[in-house]
């Protein structure tokens, strides 16, 4: 029996899965990045993810949780696998590690496990990194065919392990400054965007590589749209809102501000409308609600990256709308069958 | 084509009706005994007429109407009264109620019944009449009494809507009737139309049931019935639902707390215009019913099945599989375990399903809330179940309320979808029933209070009085005294009698010399009648306490 109480019957699905395809979403966005960065990033992914195991597992024994059904969420997987897509490439594998412990432990279980952060775990652990870490949070590789020399796997292992580098390799040489922060410092030195856009790191829309990244992860989110694992609210309002007021920017003034579709192709962006803003436990959970929280995100997004100190702005456009979810929730409570306006 | 609207949510689970409308509905054997509950319906529990040890024809009066909102029960077969005490019910509270034991004598032999030909020439309240005496309720489940629900009210009624939906799983016995008693149906319904004054009808019937909605609407042309209309309605859980279907039928949204009368729309079970045609037309009291066995039996069938029947006699000759764990009556999304398998079947049960472990599998633990909406999008009354279930977990009542938890209408379409196999319906039902429990603990505590504050109040009054009468005779003797003053420095005017001039004063005293008569005529009554052995023993205390007087006395002295 089920139970002693209707219903009796239960649609099978389960949390378990539903991460599940998330994760198997992100895959697209994964191998294009692997094509363009090398494999390092399937090691980011796999420290990452043993991390956010271990620790969820003792978190969980720590307080006497059940660890099994818990672990086989596949949340703390999830946690990890866009904790790892948000550091850069090369990062040492302690940043990987203390990243995603702090996530974990800190951001997720210290307020109550899963289902009951207040913040978006993944992008905690992204905050703490690049405020307390900030030089190793901008070694980003530059991908194949951009810049004089590229990197071995092995050698790209050893500088994840061992922080050693290649004789007559230096840091510089094999990572660069992201498309977006590129731009900004350019600008803080009076170039044209124009001009600014015909340096090598820059493709069709965007960064080179990146762009195709962003492109795999719009991709992964078509597949969670098609699943209905996702609603439009939040994607839509996000890409929408951002494409809108980058739009405004560079109608007004094209020479100094980039088009919207840079910005759409641009650092965390798609991988933030479609798997980070749209984290159930940390959004909205009406439909105006996730509207305006997507909106607000992507103005956020907007206003950090190009006049804020920080390379991308996802992660604190996040945090801070994760603020305002329960205000947001209460303000924008649908009205209930037979109690909405007359329609005449 | 009419135009059908949507409602919001909703879901699909499997339908699991082909397995019990392969063959037709079938006439359930006479079982060894009838457990008949006297509380089958809304409203009060019918008071017995009969007692043990009498002998009752089938269709007899064994309970009678009790108040304005009750209904009759009547014996389902000619035979015995066995009993008539508490017995486990089909009911979700698991209590006992009071039922009557019928053993059968084989012969199920009718009380006379009293047909009618031409039911049109009756007044309409000796229609309500003869339903309420014939105990018929709403077979949709709900069993209100149905000549409550078909008065012509203040507000017109536009619309009848006859739900035929049946969107519960499993549960096939509407399918089944109007396949196979559409016309009378239609003629219960016609009879409904006249009572309640209504315009049009409408017959809504899930698309899944494409027999049912072929017999449905042959019978409306071969019977010339005019704006009466059968429409396939989408299939959809719970699309069965009366505020669901009313919505999909007529685009009116029947909010919670309002009656759908005061919209110009009323609804009925088609189960339950049948059993009005009957009641009307034959004179038959609601005795049997078209109840859907399935499950884990062989041969899950329809069966026309009497009131009171054990659920377990009734499987039985849809031969009952081993592993059978407990019977369900109703559907599986909002039917309801029964105690025993032993339970009579009530009016309201229109589906018997045998479970087992297999066909309803363990619950898997119930895992953290994930705010993922799921349960927000299906939910047909537009709530935000995750809220809900979060107010409820913390037992935030006051906020449970302000989120619209008396809108819910418990029809787990949340609990199904839930990744985290959360029970949602468990606690929106714990909360309304804290939500009553603390109502009525306050309606309590008022009532309490107000018998406090009514003794307060007479206490002080009766003070206020006792003073005040104090007061009036003060003044009197006061007024007396004054006045025989007054007499006593005028002598000359003594004359005038004091009486004459002063009648309150005369009452007073009249009223004195009455009570000093009376105390003399009462004589001290514990003092009558002594032993002299009693007398002895007064005398002998008195002189004690003579003695001990005269030695206070010395004392003093001294």
């Amino acid at each position: 029996m089920s139970g002693f109480f209707s219903p009796f019957i239960t649609k099978p699905v389960s949390v378990s899965q539903i991460m599940l395809h998330v994760l198997f979403a992100l895959i697209p966005g994964i191998a294009l990045y692997v094509w363009f960065y090398g494999p390092a990033i399937l090691v980011s992914i796999t420290l990452a993810s043993i991390t956010a195991l271990g620790i969820e597992a003792l978190m969980l024994k720590i307080q006497h949780k059940p660890v099994a059904p818990y672990l086989k969420d596949n949340s703390a997987l999830l946690t990890a696998w866009l904790l790892a897509l948000s550091i850069p490439t090369l990062a040492p594998w302690w940043l990987v590690v203390v990243g995603t412990a702090f996530a974990i432990s800190i951001s997720k279980h210290l307020y109550g496990g899963l289902g009951n952060n207040p913040f978006n775990p993944a992008m905690v652990g992204y905050a703490v990194l690049i405020i307390s870490f900030p030089a190793y949070m901008t070694h980003w590789l530059a991908p194949q065919g951009v810049g004089g020399v590229s990197m071995s796997f092995s050698d790209q292992l050893g500088y994840m392990f061992q922080g050693l580098l290649p004789d007559g390799l230096t840091l510089d040489a094999v990572t660069m400054a992201t498309p977006l922060d590129t731009l900004k410092t350019q600008l803080h030195q009076h170039s044209q965007i124009e001009h600014i856009l015909n340096m090598p790191i820059y493709g069709h829309l965007a960064g080179k590589g990146g762009e195709w990244v962003a492109g795999g992860f719009l991709l992964g989110g078509f597949y969670l749209f098609a699943k209905r694992l996702i609603s439009w609210h939040l994607p839509v309002a996000f890409l929408g809102s951002l494409f809108l007021i980058a739009g405004i920017f560079h109608l007004f003034d094209p020479a100094h501000y980039a088009a919207p579709l840079l910005h759409l192709f641009s650092g965390a962006a798609m991988l933030g409308a479609f798997f980070i803003l749209t984290d159930p436990v940390t959004s909205p959970t009406t439909p105006r609600g996730k509207l305006i929280f997507a909106a607000g995100a992507a103005l956020l997004t907007y206003l950090i990256r190009v006049f804020g100190g920080f390379p991308d702005g996802i992660a604190f456009a996040t945090l801070l709308m994760n603020i305002t979810v329960p205000l947001l929730d209460a303000w924008t409570q649908p009205k209930v069958f037979g109690k909405k306006e007359k329609r005449s | 084509m009419k135009t059908l609207y949507q409602f919001h949510g909703g879901i699909h689970p499997p339908t699991n009706k082909t397995q019990s409308t392969q063959t037709p509905i079938r006439l359930a054997q006479l079982p060894v005994k009838l457990v008949i509950p006297l509380h089958q319906h809304v409203g009060n529990c019918a008071k017995p007429v009969v007692e043990a040890g009498d002998y009752v024809l089938k269709g007899q009066l064994i309970g009678r109407p009790d108040g304005h909102l009750s209904s009759a029960i009547h014996a389902s077969t000619s035979g015995t009264i066995a009993a008539i005490d508490m017995q486990p019910v089909a009911h979700a509270s698991g209590m006992a109620d009071l039922c009557v034991t019928l053993i059968p004598d084989g012969l199920d032999k009718w009380i006379e019944l009293a047909p009618c030909d031409d039911w049109q020439s009756l007044p309409h309240t000796e229609l309500r009449h003869i339903l309420r005496n014939a105990g018929v309720v709403g077979l949709g489940g709900a069993v209100f009494p149905s000549d409550m629900k078909l008065y012509a009210h203040k507000h017109k009624i536009k619309t009848l809507v006859l739900n035929g939906a049946e969107c519960e799983p499993f549960i096939t016995c509407d399918d089944l009737l109007m396949r196979e008693r559409a016309c009378e149906i239609l003629l219960g319904i016609e009879m409904m139309r006249t009572l309640l004054y209504a315009e049009e009808v409408l017959i809504g019937i899930e698309d899944n049931k494409p027999e049912a909605i072929a017999a449905m609407q042959a019978a409306v042309t071969a019977g010339g019935y005019a704006r009466m209309e059968v429409i396939a309605v989408p299939t959809i859980y719970p699309g069965g639902g009366a505020k669901q279907l009313i919505r999909v039928l007529t685009g009116i949204e029947v909010a919670a707390g309002v009656r759908s009368t005061n919209l110009g729309v009323q609804c009925f079970n088609v189960g339950t215009a049948y059993s009005v045609w009957r009641a009307i037309r034959y004179g038959e009291p609601l005795i049997s019913r078209v109840v859907t066995v399935t499950g884990n039996v062989a041969h899950p069938q329809n069966f026309d099945a009497l009131i009171g029947t054990p659920m377990d006699e009734l499987v039985a000759q849809a031969d009952q599989l081993p592993g059978t764990t407990g019977y369900i009556m109703g559907g599986p999304m909002m039917g309801v375990l029964m105690p025993s398998m032993q339970v009579g079947m009530i009016k309201a049960t229109n589906c018997i399903i045998a479970s087992s472990d297999q066909l309803f599998p363990a619950a898997k633990p119930a895992l953290s809330c994930i705010r993922c909406t799921r349960c927000a999008d299906v939910c047909p009354a537009e709530l935000q179940p995750q809220e809900l279930y979060w107010f409820a977990k913390a037992k935030n009542l006051d906020k449970a309320e302000d989120y619209h938890l008396f809108d819910c209408i418990e029809c787990g379409a949340c609990s199904y979808v839930c990744p985290s196999n959360i029970p949602l319906v468990q606690y929106y039902r714990f909360a309304k029933s804290e939500i009553w429990a603390q109502e009525a603990g306050k309606k309590a505590a008022d009532a309490a209070r107000e018998r406090h504050e009514y003794r307060e109040s007479r206490i002080e009054r009766e003070k206020r009085e006792k003073a005040e009468k104090l007061a009036a005779k003060e003044k009197a003797a006061q007024d007396a005294r004054a006045q025989r003053a007054a007499l006593a420095a005028v002598p000359e005017t003594g004359t005038m009698p004091v009486a004459a001039e002063n009648p309150v004063q005369q009452k007073i005293q009249a009223a004195i010399e009455h009570a000093k008569l009376q105390a003399a005529a009462a004589k001290p009554k514990n003092t009558e009648q002594l032993t002299p052995h009693q007398l002895a023993e007064i005398a002998d205390i008195e002189a004690r306490r003579a003695r001990v007087r005269e030695l206070a006395k010395d004392n003093t002295e001294e």
